[in-house]
C-alpha cells in the first residue's frame, strides 16, 4: 500500500483506542459513524432528534478503510433533521480533497446505513468464513440477516470505539445496538430498509493483525454466485488432483497377482491409506471378478467392490510396496507422508505369498487390513 | 410499397431480421403493422412484466421463437430476494393453450419449474430449442421431461443455471429415436450421468455440433465421445484428468488430431495441467476459449496454452494468468475482440493477479478489441487513458476494481479522467460498468460523450444528484440504468419522469430516494411499474414518505401492476 494510506491507518487505529476524546476534539479526524438507520435519531429513545443532533456531531465516530481521512463536514451533513430522517448525502466529498477519504466515507456510510459496521469481530469472522470457504455463500441466503455469521449485524465488540461513542449518545441506542439480531434494531427504525442488503465490514483497525482493509459488501464484487460456487468446488477438487504438498504428481506402478496388466496411481492425490485402498479396489475390482467393463453402472461397481472388500477383508490379498532400498514392505505401517516419500511401487499380493514378511507383520497385516482397509470406518 | 400485394411486402420483411428493425417497420402504417405481425416468428421480450403472454399471442399468431428475460440484472449479485418474480409458468401455460407452434424458448434469469418444463415438452410437437441462462427453480426431472418428450429436439442449452440434480437418468430419457441433436450443454449440472447413455446419444446424433459436458464426465469418456463426434465445433470438457503416460491419454491425443472443426473450447472443470499438451493441436483454430472455470490451471499453463491460439477472437480467463500472461495474449492473439478476465480469488488483495498493466498490454496488442470485462485490483487514470488511445472500438466496457471506491493508486485521484477518456474515444460504446473512486465528473463525461450508451451500471460513485442527471439528460439511447450505493436522490429521480418511458428499466438500491418521491413518480407515470423491495421485518409502508427506500426497481409496462408479486414488494 502506498505510504499515505499506511499513515492514516495508524491514525485511525489510534483514534479507535481513544475515540471519545479525539472525536470530539478533531471533528474531522478519526472514526466517524454515519448512521442511516436514523438510529442517531434515537427514534427508539426519543422522538426529537434535535437534542441528539449536537451530541452526535460532537462524538462522531467514523469507520473507514485504512487511508481514510475525513473531509470537512459540510453544513448540510448534519446527521439529523427533523423533517427528514436522512438528508445527508452519502458521500460528503469536497472535490478538492483526497480521493481516498471520500472513498472511505462511502464505504462507511453505506455500511452503517444497513446495520452497524462491525469493525473487529465482524472482520475476523468474515475473514475466517470467506477465506476458508473461498465462496461468498453467506451472502446468498435471503435470510442472511438472521445468520449469526453475517457481518455487520449490530454486534459491537466490547472494545470497539463505536460502542463507546454510542453510549455517550444515548443509553437507549446502545441497548438496542448490543443485540445480535439486526432485525430487532431495524424494527425500531421507522424506515423501511433492508437489513440484509449491505453488510459491510469496514476494517480500520489492525489490532487483529489482519491484512488491511477489505470491505465485504453484499453483491460486490459483481460476480454470479454460480461462478463463485463452481470455482470453489473446482478448486477443492483440483487440490486433490494436483496433490497437496510437493511438486507435481507421484505416479507409481501397481501390480496385482493374476492381473494381465499393471496400473499406475498418483500417490499425491490421496492423503490417507483409506483413500488409496478405495482407489485400488476400484481399479482392480474388475480383475477379481474376471471382468473388465468400463460401463460402470452403480450396480456393478458395488458388486465388485463388495467382492473385493470381502477378499481384502478376508485377507486374501495384502497390499505391499517396494521402498527406496528395494525391500518389499507392508503398506500401512508408517505415516502416510513418510510412505509416499519412500514408495516406489505397489503390489497387491495374495496373503499366501506374503509369507516372506515377518509373521508378526502378517498378524499385523491381518489386523491392519481390518483397520486400514476395512469399510464402514 | 403500398401498391404491392401483401405477400410481396411480407417477403421483403423476411429479410428484416433484427428485432429493432421489425419493431420500427411495424410502426410505419396500419397495413405494415398487420403484415409484420402475421409474419413475425421471433420475438424478444426484455422484461417479462412489460407485456402479458395473452397480448403477445394475440398479436403474433405465427410466433415460433420467444426470448424472455425476468429478473433485473442485479439479481445476479444477490441484490434481489428469492422469489421476487420472473416466473415462466404463466407464459408456458398461455402458449400451451393457444395454437402457437412454439419451437424455441430462450430464458434468462427466470424461475422455471419442472411442471413448466413438462408442460412445455408436451405441448409443442415441433419444439426444437431450449436455452436457459441463469435460471433456477427446476431439477433434472424437468430436463428429463424435455429429453423424453421433444421428439425433434435440436438444442438443449443449460448455462449457469441453479439446477437441483436428482442424479436421475435424464440423459437416458432421450429416446433411441432422437437423432436430431445439434447442441447439448449440461455443464452446469453437478450430478452423475449415465456415461454409456451419453456415448450412445452422441453416436446417434450425426448433426451434433456443440457438446458441453459437466464435471463428472471423465477423460476416457471424452475420448470415446470425440471418436464418435469428430465433427464437433464447440466442445466443453468436463473432467480432464489422467496420467499422461496412460493408454487412454494417448488415444485422446490421437483423436483430438481428428477434431479439426473445433472452434470453441471451454470447461476443464477439473484439470491436470500436465495433460494440456494434448489440446495444443486444436488451439490453432480456436476462436473462442473459455477457461474461466478452470482454476486448476496456473498462470504458466494458461500462458503456454494461449501461445498456440493465434486465431482467438474471444477469451474468457481467470486472473491467475497475470499481467505477463496477458502480455502473451496481446502478442499472440491479434484477432482478439472480446476479453473477460475473472477473479480467481475475489477477496484476497494480497495476490494482485492482474492490474492496469495487463489491460494496457492488451489494448496495445489487440486492435480489434471491442468487448471487455476486467476484474482487477487496481486501475490508474493513465492506464485508462492509454487504453482509450489504443482502442476506439469498444462496444462493451466493464471494469470492476475489486476494492470498491478505490482511487488511482499512483495519484490518489478519482478515476473520472480515465473513464472520461474511454467514453470520449469509444463513440460506439453501448454498455459501460464503472468502478473505483468516482465523482460527479465522470457522469458529466458520460452524459457528454456516451451518446450511444444503452446500459450503464454504477456502484459507489458520484457526489450528488448532478451525477445522475448528467446521465439521464445526456444519454439519449439509455435503456437500462442500474445504480447501487450512490448519493442520488429524489431530485434526480423526478427531474425528467418521461425519460423512463424511453428506457426498459431503472434500478436504484441504497441510494437516497424517498418513498414519497417514488409515489409521485408512480402516480404521474401510469406506464411505469414502480416496485419497492423491502425485506425488513416490518411492512409498514403506509407511513413516512420521508423514508429512504432501500431498493427500487421501475420499468415501463403496457399491462400495469403484476399479479404475482411477493409480499415484500410494494407496487406503487
Amino acid at each position: 500500500m502506498s505510504p499515505p494510506l499506511l499513515g492514516v491507518e495508524e491514525e485511525v487505529q489510534s483514534s479507535v483506542s481513544s475515540p471519545t476524546v479525539e472525536c470530539i476534539s478533531e471533528n474531522g479526524m478519526g472514526l466517524k459513524e454515519r448512521n442511516y438507520l436514523g438510529l442517531s435519531d434515537c427514534s427508539s429513545v426519543d422522538s426529537s432528534g434535535v437534542s441528539s443532533n449536537l451530541n452526535l456531531k460532537a462524538t462522531e465516530l467514523r469507520l473507514g478503510l485504512p487511508g481514510s481521512q475525513s473531509p470537512e463536514r459540510e453544513t448540510e451533513l448534519c446527521l439529523l433533521n427533523l423533517g427528514k430522517l436522512d438528508e445527508k448525502p452519502l458521500f460528503p466529498l469536497l472535490p478538492s480533497k483526497d480521493g481516498i477519504c471520500s472513498s472511505s466515507q462511502k464505504n462507511v456510510v453505506t455500511g452503517n446505513k444497513r446495520g452497524f459496521s462491525d469493525t473487529m469481530d465482524g472482520f475476523s469472522e468474515v475473514k475466517g468464513y470467506v477465506y476458508t470457504e473461498k465462496s461468498w455463500m453467506f451472502h446468498e441466503a435471503g435470510s442472511d440477516s438472521e445468520s449469526p455469521q453475517s457481518v455487520g449485524h449490530g454486534k459491537y465488540p466490547g472494545n470497539s470505539g463505536v460502542n463507546v461513542i454510542l453510549s455517550t449518545r444515548s443509553p437507549g441506542v446502545q441497548a438496542s445496538v448490543k443485540q445480535d439480531e439486526p432485525a430487532n434494531v431495524l424494527q425500531e427504525q421507522p424506515r423501511a430498509t433492508n437489513g440484509t442488503s449491505l453488510k459491510q465490514t469496514v476494517i480500520s483497525d489492525n489490532n487483529t493483525g489482519a491484512p488491511a482493509a477489505k470491505a465485504q459488501v453484499v453483491g460486490w464484487p459483481p460476480i454470479r454466485p454460480f461462478r463463485t460456487k463452481t470455482l470453489a468446488a473446482s478448486s477443492k477438487n483440483n487440490d486433490e488432483v494436483d496433490g497437496k504438498p510437493g511438486p507435481g504428481a507421484l505416479f507409481v506402478k501397481v501390480s496385482m497377482d493374476g492381473a494381465p496388466y499393471l496400473r499406475k496411481v498418483d500417490l499425491r492425490t490421496y492423503s490417507t491409506y483409506q483413500e488409496l485402498s478405495s482407489a485400488l479396489e476400484k481399479m482392480f475390482s474388475c480383475f477379481t471378478l474376471g471382468q473388465c467393463g468400463s460401463n460402470g453402472t452403480a450396480g456393478k461397481e458395488t458388486l465388485s467392490e463388495s467382492r473385493l472388500k470381502d477378499l481384502l477383508h478376508g485377507s486374501e490379498y495384502v497390499v505391499t510396496y517396494k521402498d527406496k532400498d528395494g525391500d518389499w514392505m507392508l503398506v500401512g505401517d508408517v505415516p502416510w507422508e513418510m510412505f509416499i516419500e519412500t514408495c516406489k511401487r505397489l503390489k497387491i499380493m495374495k496373503s499366501s505369498d506374503a509369507i516372506g514378511l515377518a509373521p508378526r507383520a502378517m498378524e499385523k497385516s491381518k489386523a491392519n487390513n481390518k483397520k486400514e482397509f476395512g469399510y464402514g470406518c | 410499397m403500398n401498391y404491392f400485394p401483401d405477400e410481396v411486402v411480407e417477403h421483403v420483411f423476411d429479410f428484416i431480421t433484427s428485432h429493432k428493425d421489425r419493431n420500427s417497420v411495424s410502426l410505419v402504417c396500419k397495413s405494415w403493422y398487420k403484415i409484420e405481425r402475421y409474419s413475425r416468428q421471433r420475438v424478444f421480450i426484455g422484461n417479462c412484466y412489460s407485456i402479458t403472454p395473452q397480448r403477445l399471442i394475440a398479436r403474433f399468431p405465427g410466433l415460433k421463437s420467444l426470448t424472455l428475460k425476468g429478473k433485473p440484472h442485479f439479481a445476479d449479485f444477490n441484490l434481489v430476494p428469492h422469489d421476487w418474480g420472473g416466473f415462466v409458468d404463466p407464459w408456458i401455460k398461455a402458449l400451451a393453450k393457444s395454437r402457437i407452434g412454439l419451437e424455441e424458448l430462450r430464458l434468462k434469469r427466470m424461475v422455471v419449474s419442472d411442471d413448466s418444463l413438462e408442460l412445455l415438452s408436451k405441448s409443442f410437437p415441433n419444439f426444437k430449442s431450449l436455452v436457459l441462462v441463469s435460471c433456477d427453480g427446476f431439477t433434472t426431472d424437468g430436463v428429463a421431461a424435455i429429453a423424453a418428450n421433444c421428439r425433434f429436439l435440436r438444442e438443449l442449452d443449460l448455462q449457469e443455471n441453479e439446477v437441483e440434480d436428482h442424479r436421475g437418468h435424464w440423459l437416458s430419457c432421450f429416446p433411441e429415436s432422437c437423432t436430431s441433436l445439434v447442441s447439448l450443454n449440461f455443464a452446469c449440472l453437478k450430478g452423475e450421468i449415465n456415461l454409456a447413455s451419453l456415448e450412445r446419444l452422441v453416436a446417434r446424433s450425426p448433426n451434433l455440433k456443440s457438446l458441453r459436458l459437466n464435471r463428472v464426465v471423465p477423460l476416457d469418456t471424452l475420448q470415446k465421445l470425440l471418436m464418435r463426434a469428430p465433427q464437433l465445433v464447440d466442445l466443453g470438457i468436463g473432467s480432464y484428468v489422467d496420467d499422461p503416460s496412460s493408454e487412454v491419454f494417448s488415444k485422446l491425443k490421437a483423436v483430438i488430431q481428428l477434431c479439426n472443426s473445433i472452434r470453441s473450447l471451454s470447461g476443464f472443470l477439473e484439470v491436470a495441467p500436465c495433460c494440456m499438451s494434448a489440446i495444443y493441436p486444436i488451439c490453432e483454430n480456436l476462436t473462442f476459449l473459455n477457461l474461466s472455470y478452470a482454476p486448476g490451471l496456473q498462470g504458466n499453463d494458461l500462458t503456454k496454452l494461449v501461445q498456440h491460439c493465434r486465431k482467438l477472437q474471444r477469451l474468457w480467463i481467470l486472473d491467475c494468468i497475470g499481467d505477463k500472461g496477458l502480455g502473451v495474449v496481446a502478442s499472440t492473439c491479434k484477432e482478439l475482440q472480446e476479453l473477460r478476465v475473472f477473479p480467481s480469488d475475489p477477496f484476497d488483495a494480497g495476490n494482485a493477479a492482474v492490474t492496469e498493466e495487463g489491460l494496457v498490454l492488451i489494448s496495445a496488442g489487440c486492435p480489434k478489441l471491442n468487448s471487455l470485462l476486467y476484474f482487477c485490483h487496481q486501475m490508474t487514470n493513465a492506464a485508462l487513458i492509454t487504453v482509450a488511445k489504443n482502442c476506439t472500438n469498444f462496444i462493451r466496457f466493464r471494469l470492476c476494481i475489486l476494492d470498491p471506491v478505490k482511487a488511482d493508486p499512483v495519484t490518489n485521484q478519482p478515476l473520472d479522467e480515465g473513464f472520461g477518456a474511454i467514453v470520449r474515444s469509444n463513440k460506439s460504446l453501448k454498455r459501460l460498468s464503472l468502478s473505483g473512486l468516482l465523482t460527479d465528473q465522470v457522469f458529466l463525461y458520460i452524459g457528454m460523450y456516451a451518446k450511444k450508451l444503452e446500459m450503464l451500471s454504477i456502484a459507489f460513485a458520484g457526489d450528488s444528484n448532478k451525477g445522475m442527471l448528467y446521465v439521464l439528460n445526456g444519454c439519449k439511447k439509455l435503456r437500462k440504468l442500474e445504480i447501487r450505493d450512490c448519493p442520488f436522490g429524489d431530485v434526480a429521480l423526478l427531474e425528467d419522469m418521461g425519460k423512463y418511458e424511453t428506457m426498459r428499466s431503472l434500478w436504484m438500491s441504497s441510494c437516497e430516494v424517498t418513498l414519497g418521491a417514488c409515489k409521485i413518480l408512480a402516480k404521474k407515470m401510469s406506464s411505469l411499474n414502480v416496485e419497492i423491495i423491502n425485506e425488513s421485518e416490518q411492512l409498514e409502508f403506509s407511513l413516512d414518505d420521508r423514508l429512504l427506500v432501500d431498493k427500487m426497481y421501475l420499468y415501463r409496462t403496457l399491462v400495469g401492476h403484476r399479479k404475482d408479486k411477493p409480499e415484500y414488494v410494494l407496487l406503487l
